[in-house]
């Protein structure tokens, strides 16, 4: 289905940053194109000077754009066995900390932020904890702060949550209702959504824990080491990075300065 | 201009497959020695779960050297890499590997069509893509792509296939190179 050629890729690249000032210049371009001519195919476009001329001119359409080349594919305690060794090994360390700082980066719409909502209340730790969720696309950001995820997830979502260790009855978090769930407020109350771009923004607290799960993939390696570089400057020290199963962070100058937690896409922060 | 300078080398060879494809490359694998000039690259469907149980059981069949993938490492000759599960893979002009979890293709992540799709963007006519037995028409706009894109297409014969189905819709699609059994893919592979 590939509609479009380098040269255009670069072409609107080079457009939505003169016109929007969004840099996509950093992102993986095998990715990248997939993604605009999915757009291409979606929204129906003739061509691609169609598309070139909507971004340049309608602002509206190009922030549909970044909704729809953004992948937004998440789910509830994805990868459990990961969840697992937060719940064991890593929230009872950061636990003695009398305030606990988290940063979900590229937090899509929301489902790793409640579920790991979930691990701290059981392990009693939500009231003293703040979870920061941010990601380059609001139109997720305000599904994430609703709560609201379709019903018919929830059946993997449960037996996500057992295998990473939970114990209650997965269904007593939320409110079913027209075939969707609703989260409780207990959960989202200490959660704080904004808008933020790993490319072009900063630093903006420091964390003790920051996850950044299948977010640095659709990045070149030039882009991902910049936003290591923010991660790590956003970690306190022996502040926990966590990755996507098939992310590393082992071909980084950083990772001196990080140890990694057995074999987990864990790493701690020791300098 | 001798011929060499025409027709590119292969440098990637893709191989797609789902339900009785794993027969095939059980078969396949034990019997390629060397592979220096070319890198394998196998997509093949499997459950969406985080295990690695496929990379363990090709690598048991295999003494060529079976390369753990993740995002952005390096496409080179010699090795054999697999797609893993509940993600796409894609390649990188530079030779990188990408990976990218959008949503499912043909049902499938990874989907062959997907990886055949992005290899015929970024290497053209250095790339050879074999599609082995399935239940599920996925491959086939991937074949296509590598097709027009000047790179060499095999199928698996029908008859020589477990499950029919996806070599069949492929053939009825796409003008194959070469049709062959799994002792024509396997010297089709020495040949390279």
């Amino acid at each position: 289905m590939v509609l479009i050629d380098d040269r255009e890729l670069e072409l609107l690249i080079n457009d939505v940053f003169e016109y929007h000032g969004f840099d996509f210049s950093g992102y993986s371009r095998a990715s990248l194109k997939r993604r605009v001519d999915r757009l291409i195919h979606l929204d129906g476009f003739k061509n691609f000077g169609e598309l070139l001329y909507k971004v340049r001119t309608e602002p509206d359409y190009f922030k549909h754009m970044v909704e729809e080349i953004t992948v937004n594919v998440t789910e509830m305690f994805r990868d459990p066995l990961f969840y697992k060794v937060l719940r064991n090994e890593i929230l009872p360390i950061i636990g003695t900390k009398p305030f606990i700082r988290i940063w979900h980066a590229g937090c899509s719409t929301g489902e790793e932020v409640y579920s790991m909502a979930i691990l701290l209340k059981e392990a009693n730790l939500l009231h003293k904890s703040l979870l920061y969720a941010t990601d380059i696309n609001g139109l997720v950001l305000d599904v994430a702060k609703k709560g609201i995820f379709p019903l018919h997830m929830m059946k993997q979502y449960s037996e996500n949550y057992m295998v990473s260790g939970g114990k209650k009855d997965f269904s007593h978090y939320y409110t079913a209702n027209y075939g969707y769930a609703k989260f409780g407020e207990d959960l989202s109350e200490k959660m704080v959504f904004s808008q933020h771009n790993l490319v072009s923004d900063g630093s903006f607290n420091e964390f003790d824990l920051i996850l950044c799960r299948n977010v640095l993939i659709y990045f070149d390696k030039e882009l991902q080491e910049k936003a290591l570089v923010l991660f790590d400057d956003s970690l306190a020290k022996l502040g926990y990075l966590a990755l996507g199963t098939k992310e590393t962070i082992k071909f980084s100058p950083l990772q001196m300065r990080f140890k990694q937690v057995d074999r987990e896409k864990l790493w701690k922060k020791i300098l | 201009m001798e011929k060499d300078t025409v027709t590119p080398r292969c440098k990637v060879l893709l191989i797609g497959g789902s339900a009785g494809s794993l027969e095939v490359l059980i078969k396949i694998l034990p019997r390629l020695t060397a592979i220096p000039t070319f890198a394998i690259v196998i997509i093949v469907h499997r459950k969406s779960s985080e295990d690695s149980t496929l990379e363990e059981l090709i690598a048991a069949k295999t003494t060529l050297p079976v390369k753990d993938v993740e995002d952005k490492v390096v496409l080179e000759p010699g090795n054999i890499y697999v797609a893993p599960s509940d993600y796409h893979l894609l390649f990188e002009k530079n030779n990188l590997l990408s990976l990218d979890t959008s949503e499912k293709v043909n049902y499938s992540r990874p989907s062959i069509d997907v990886s055949f799709e992005s290899a015929a963007d970024a290497f053209g006519p250095e790339v050879a893509a074999i599609l082995l037995s399935g239940a599920n028409s996925d491959g086939t706009h991937g074949l296509a792509e590598i097709r027009e894109a000047g790179g060499i297409v095999v199928i698996q014969d029908p008859e020589s296939a477990e499950i029919p189905f996806m070599p069949r819709n492929a053939l009825e699609n796409v003008a194959a190179n070469y049709i062959l059994d799994v002792e024509g893919i396997l010297r089709y592979i020495q040949s390279l």
